[in-house]
Order: structure tokens, then sequence, then C-alpha cells
């Protein structure tokens, strides 16, 4: 014989049905009107970024184990502007034919490095702002927390071609 | 969870006046589609209202792509409406809502009209109305040229010839629109912050005075 809390019978008032139908029917048209603009205006987080294309730039035979600057243009799109951009790349061919080409931007501050330019350190990359230098395959050695980045490489009729930009591949920590 | 925050915030700054102020008042039954489905013709204000906040959010949107200038205009706003995702439906929401807003804000004065409103003591606020009707005709002319194609740039071309037309200072109203001898890079440039910088402001000053005098004033009384 326990005394059993009575239930409650929930009921909705008219006021709360009032409430919630309304609010519903108000954010529902709010929303129709938000959501488009906002996915309007996050578009370019979402939209597809699309294959890079691989551009011709150097002959595999004028390529050794020093880096050589090449200078190259590849087509970048933004938005409505499609223009091609000069673009630069630290290119060597080592011992076993393997291809490697670095971005010359300092992964400090993103000034320009340049090879074998500082009676310090031989045979490495140095930057002029900082001092940030690096080994011949990108490794930091200093300042720079990063190594150097490195373009996708394709080898094709005894031509290089680079793609992408990355982060480096050849340098393990 | 809502409801605490509501009253934390209601605590220290006493909010609760000052929405009920604005929210709570009631309709005159004459005025009240449940009493005299009739009434409707009362709603027309708050749609053109309602239109004007949906013109001033897809236009704040359309300007993160939109780029006012003779180079870049008609490949921005392609581009928007093209490859943007829901591009087609914020222009569209902005376009078609331009024309919307002129329907409704003409009812509207139909109705002010029509049911003689604009009546003492209410004078003061037909003035008001007629500066925001001429403001929005200004953000439908200035508007029209952004998106720099055909219709737009002969549209222009057409309504400036209009203005120039005026007697003794035909010629000064003409070059003050064009920014220039031309309609080119200038005009669009001067279109562009007259649309979205001064006209909007001054509609925005002129709503509040609007609304303010309604408030004060309230709704005329029934026919």
């Amino acid at each position: 014989m326990s005394n059993e809390p009575k239930k409650q019978k929930k009921e909705v008032t008219r006021r709360q049905f009032l409430a919630y139908t309304l609010g519903g029917t108000g954010g529902f048209l709010a929303a129709s009107m938000i959501v488009p603009m906002v996915r309007f205006a996050v578009d370019p987080l979402l939209q597809d970024k699309g294959e890079s294309e691989f551009v011709k730039v150097i002959a595999l035979d004028k390529l050794s184990d020093e880096p050589v600057s090449v200078p190259f243009k590849m087509l970048q799109k933004d938005g409505w502007v499609e223009e091609e951009v000069d673009l630069t790349a630290w290119i060597t061919k080592n011992a076993s034919g393997q291809v490697q080409a670095l971005s010359p931007i300092c992964k400090h501050l993103g000034c320009t490095v340049n090879w074998n330019t500082e009676k310090k350190y031989p045979n490495q990359y140095f930057c002029p702002c900082h001092g940030a230098h690096y080994e011949k395959n990108g490794k930091n050695l200093a300042i720079a927390t990063a190594p150097l980045d490195e373009y996708e490489v394709k080898i094709q009729d005894n031509y290089v071609y680079l793609g992408k930009l990355g982060p480096n591949t050849k340098v393990t920590t | 969870m809502l409801k605490s925050i509501y009253n934390w915030i209601d605590e220290r700054l006493d909010i609760t006046p000052l929405w009920r102020d604005v929210a709570d008042h009631e309709v005159p039954e004459h005025v009240n589609p449940a009493h005299h489905f009739s009434a409707f013709v009362y709603c027309f204000g708050g749609l053109t209202f309602f239109v004007t906040v949906i013109q001033i959010l897809s236009g704040m949107f359309l300007t993160m792509y939109y780029v006012p200038d003779i180079m870049n205009a008609h490949a921005s706003v392609n581009y928007l409406q093209n490859e943007v995702a829901f591009g087609n439906i914020v222009r569209g929401m902005h376009h078609f809502g331009a024309s919307l807003v002129i329907v409704m804000m003409f009812l509207h004065t139909l109705r002010v009209f029509f049911t003689g409103s604009y009546k003492a003591p209410r004078e003061m606020n037909w003035v008001i109305g007629m500066l925001i009707f001429m403001v929005m005709l200004g953000l439908g002319f200035t508007g029209y040229l952004l998106p720099w194609d055909d219709k737009a740039y002969f549209a222009t071309k057409v309504g400036i010839q209009i203005a120039a037309s005026v007697p003794l200072i035909g010629d000064q109203i003409k070059e003050l629109l064009q920014g220039g001898d031309i309609v080119g890079a200038q005009t669009i440039s001067r279109f562009f912050a007259i649309h979205v910088f001064f006209l909007p402001g001054a509609l925005l000053g002129l709503l509040g005075a609007h609304f303010f005098m309604i408030r004060k004033q309230g709704i005329s009384g029934p026919l």
C-alpha cells in the first residue's frame, strides 16, 4: 500500500502549443532564408579542389646532384580569375636517379632561400632573413620548424613535370 | 538553460520592459485578418519590411563575391551565380526581392492612401514614407548597373539620359551620377558605394523614423 506519487499527466497548454507551432513555422521560414546564404558563404571550404595539372619544367639530363633553380609557370584558378603564376623550384637528381623539387619558400617566415650562398653553411639552402638553413633534401637545421616543401614530381619522356606543392616526403624526423 | 541565461541577463539589465514595449501591443480588430479577412491589406507594410530584411541579408552575402569594377564585375557575378553553391538562389533572392519590395511598397502606399491614413496627425509619416519610396527606387536604379552586363549598361545610360534632361542643371546631374564623361569605371564604383552604403544608411534611418511614428501615433482608425 505504498503511496505512489500522483502521475501528473503532462498536458500541453494552448499557449505552449501556439508557441511551438508558431516558433516552428517561423524557424522553418527563417532557416529556408538563412541556410542558402550560409551555404553560399562557406562554399570555398566545401568546393572541390580538383586535381592539379603537371607542368613540364626541365629535361632530365640537365639535372645533377647539385640543386638548380628552375623557373616555371603554373595555371592558377582563383575564383573567376585564371592566370599563370611564376614559380621556382630547386631541383636535384641523386645518384639513383631520384628527382626532388623543393620550394624556395622558407618555412620560418616565408622569405626565399638560396643554395650555397652563405660561407658559414656550404652546400646548404640558406635564408637571408633570419639565417634559417636546410640540408640538400630540405631538412631544416636551424630557425625553421619544418623542412622545405616539395613539389610532386613526375618523369615522362626524359622530362621533369611538377605538380602540387606538399610537405616534404624525403625528410624523416 | 535558455531560460536561465535570459534570467541572468534580465536580472542585470532589466531587458523585459524593453522588448515588451516593442513586441507586446494590441492589434486593433479592424486591422486583424482573423476578424475581417479583408484586413490583410494592413500586412503590406510589414511585408515590405520583411522583404527589405531579405534584401539586406542577401546583399551582404553577395558582396562576399562581388567586385565593383569594370574588369571583374561581370566575371564575379557570373562566378557566384554559376559556380558557387546556392549562388543562383542567393542572387535570385536579391534580384526578385528587389522587384517585390517595389510591389509591396506600392501596395502599402495604396492601402495608406485609400484608408486615408495619411491624414492628420500622420502627415509626417506619409512624407517619411515617400522619402523611403524614393530611396528604394534609388536602390533599384543603382543596383541594376552592378552586374555590368548589356542590360545593366544600357538601362543606366537611359536612366542617366533622363536625369540629364532636367532643365539647366541636367548636364551637371549627369556628370555627377556618372562620375565622369561616360558610363564606365567611375560610374560602377560610385553606384556601388551609393547602393551599399549611402542609400541603405538613409533607408535604415528613415525606417526607424517610420516605425517610431507608427508606434507613437498608433494605427489609424477603421473606415
